[in-house]
């Protein structure tokens, strides 16, 4: 009997797109995928694998949730969510950092409650509970930059990568929380299932990898 | 027992006969448990939140989250022997999606007393068996927490804690990462060599044999493995070290069931000899529990139809001649809806109405 296609969540985007380089080369291609068109997902039985392109937040859900075996979700994301997934693999791709930014002037008074502004409420949470410093999360879902520069907030927690919107912005890091890069995951109800094809995709995929550096 | 099941209720039914049938006794709960000894707890817990109520008396209860927590409190140390009991109860948990309560039936079984090689065949055998019965594509993945933790033996606790989260999401990256910053990167190859062990047991066990030796805690394992394999169940195990249950709690063997198109675990148990000790307990204890809410998922779509037979009929008719309608179209096995007119969306394979002496299909 012929192996179930392995469903693979891949985010939008530019990282997406990196990704799915990475799986072509390491022996998974998906041709059509490629194809100018609005399709959301692809498949390549001789492959064994179905790929379909999710909002990068969702990618973990997916996953869990079981609609696709395997998936690439920042570690940002399972930062902030803590899926029940497997983290199986980090891929050394869209690599950049969690870090705290404020306006170049900006000095902590630590008699006050911190006002942070961020899309990673539960990341900046665990992040100044470790400090043992008192906060008030500001959540935002776009545009964190705005927050110090309109005095909404003290700080921002925020994924910088190289760093030029925030010197655009007058802003600089304060503090890198945690390196962030993507990272291959599994559902781990269907690992059981799909051991031999998710073994053999990354092995491939470390090969891959390794033969890169 | 091995046949498709259309509701999870039947389900239910059949595997509380399998344990009745293996000398287990159900356990009825009954009353509720003071919100205080949950709050105690709360660790052992899938879900802290509770919902609470004063009873008549001004004590503040609980709707219970948790069947274990009351049959641990309820039951009594044995020394030699061991209470088994199983159960199927309401509990009341925070949906993880919607955030709110929803009421769950709880299936499960627990043993209490001197817990032997032979509880934990016979749970480990039940939960095969269980799995077995929601479905022929199942595996039950096994672990032993006591070779977890004696391979992170002096380890500091929170990195404890951290590089078993690792473990259990298989992630060796970030494990090499944390024990290289706590200085103990001279472990990190035997650990991920420990958490590649994954497979079925004739694979995974001469590995775990290589890597420790014949030590007691192998050898046992070995020998449980060895009967599941005799019972016929040996291809459905996986011995997998990513089961890590809350070692505060948790010892020796520690196990999670999956079904194929459910995705989440759908049985989880273990011994929990740690929880009993926290409540002041010399006992041992075992169990294992369904979740049932996440067996829906399995059972949607089953029934096509509503009903075999709508039967339509009008206030005019003879009531004794609808309700003889009713009885003959049932006759052959048929479900049958009386209706006066079809209602939206109810689905049926034939329609038949009030006709002179019995009834007629109008629906060719």
């Amino acid at each position: 009997m012929a192996e179930k296609l392995l469903n693979i969540a891949l985010p939008k985007g530019r990282l997406g797109e990196k990704v799915y380089n990475m799986f072509e080369k390491a022996g998974f291609p998906c041709p059509s995928i490629r194809e100018p068109n609005r399709k959301l997902i692809f498949e390549n039985p001789e492959a064994g694998v179905r790929y379909f392109w999710v909002k990068p937040s969702d990618v973990a859900i997916y996953v869990e949730r079981g609609a696709a075996d395997i998936g690439v979700a920042g570690k940002d994301i399972l930062l902030e969510y803590e899926p029940d997934v497997y983290e199986l693999l980090d891929l050394n791709t869209g690599i950049c950092r969690m870090a705290v930014a404020a306006k170049a002037d900006y000095r902590d008074d630590p008699s006050r409650t911190l006002r942070v502004a961020t899309k990673f409420s539960r990341i900046a949470q665990k992040y100044y509970a470790s400090q043992g410093r008192d906060i008030d999360i500001i959540h935002l879902n776009g545009s964190i930059e705005l927050a110090p520069i309109l005095g909404l907030s003290d700080v921002i927690v925020d994924i910088v990568e190289t760093g030029a919107t925030l010197r655009e912005n007058n802003l600089v890091v304060m503090e890198e929380i945690v390196p962030i890069s993507a990272r291959l995951i599994a559902n781990k109800a269907s690992y059981p299932f799909r051991t031999a094809q998710i073994a053999r995709l990354m092995a491939e995929m470390m090969a891959m990898m390794e033969g890169a550096k | 027992m091995s046949q498709s099941y259309v509701s999870a209720e039947q389900l239910c039914a059949d595997l509380r006969a399998l344990y009745a049938a293996n000398g287990y006794r159900q356990y009825k709960m009954s009353k509720f448990e003071e919100y205080d000894y949950y709050v105690r707890n709360k660790d052992f817990l899938i879900s802290d939140s509770v919902i609470t109520f004063t009873d008549t008396n001004g004590k503040l209860m609980a709707l219970k989250p948790d069947v274990t927590l009351s049959i641990v409190k309820n039951s009594r140390d044995m020394r030699g022997g061991v209470q088994k009991m199983y159960y199927g109860e309401n509990v009341y948990r925070v949906s993880g999606g919607a955030h709110e309560f929803r009421e769950i039936v709880q299936l499960g079984l627990e043993c209490i007393g001197d817990i032997d090689d032979y509880c934990v065949l016979e749970v480990l055998t039940l939960a095969a068996k269980s799995l077995r019965a929601i479905s022929p594509s199942s595996v039950l993945c096994v672990s032993q927490l006591d070779i977890l933790s004696g391979s992170l033996m002096g380890v500091q606790i929170d990195v404890h804690e951290e590089i078993l989260r690792c473990i259990g999401e298989k992630n060796a990256h970030e494990m090499r990462r944390i024990c290289e910053a706590a200085g103990i990167a001279d472990r990190a190859d035997r650990l991920c060599e420990l958490m590649n062990c994954y497979g079925a047991p004739g694979d995974v066990l001469p590995k775990l044999e290589a890597m420790f030796g014949r030590t007691h805690t192998v050898v046992r394992l070995s020998r449980i493995m060895e009967a599941m394999e005799k019972a016929g169940l040996g291809d459905m195990i996986r011995i997998d070290f990513s089961v890590v249950n809350d070692v505060k709690f948790y010892n020796g063997i520690v196990f999670k069931g999956y079904v194929e198109g459910v995705p989440q675990g759908v049985i989880s148990g273990g011994q929990y000899d740690g929880l009993m000790r926290k409540l002041g307990r010399r006992s041992g204890a075992l169990g294992f529990a369904i979740y049932t809410d996440m067996l829906e998922r399995l059972f949607e779509g089953a029934g096509e139809y509503d009903a075999d037979v709508l039967l339509l009929y009008s206030e005019a008719d003879d009531l004794a001649a609808v309700q003889r309608a009713v009885q003959t179209l049932q006759s052959d096995g048929s479900s049958v809806v009386a209706q006066r007119i079809a209602p939206d969306k109810l689905r049926c394979r034939r329609t038949a109405k009030i006709a002179e002496g019995g009834v007629s299909f109008v629906d060719g």
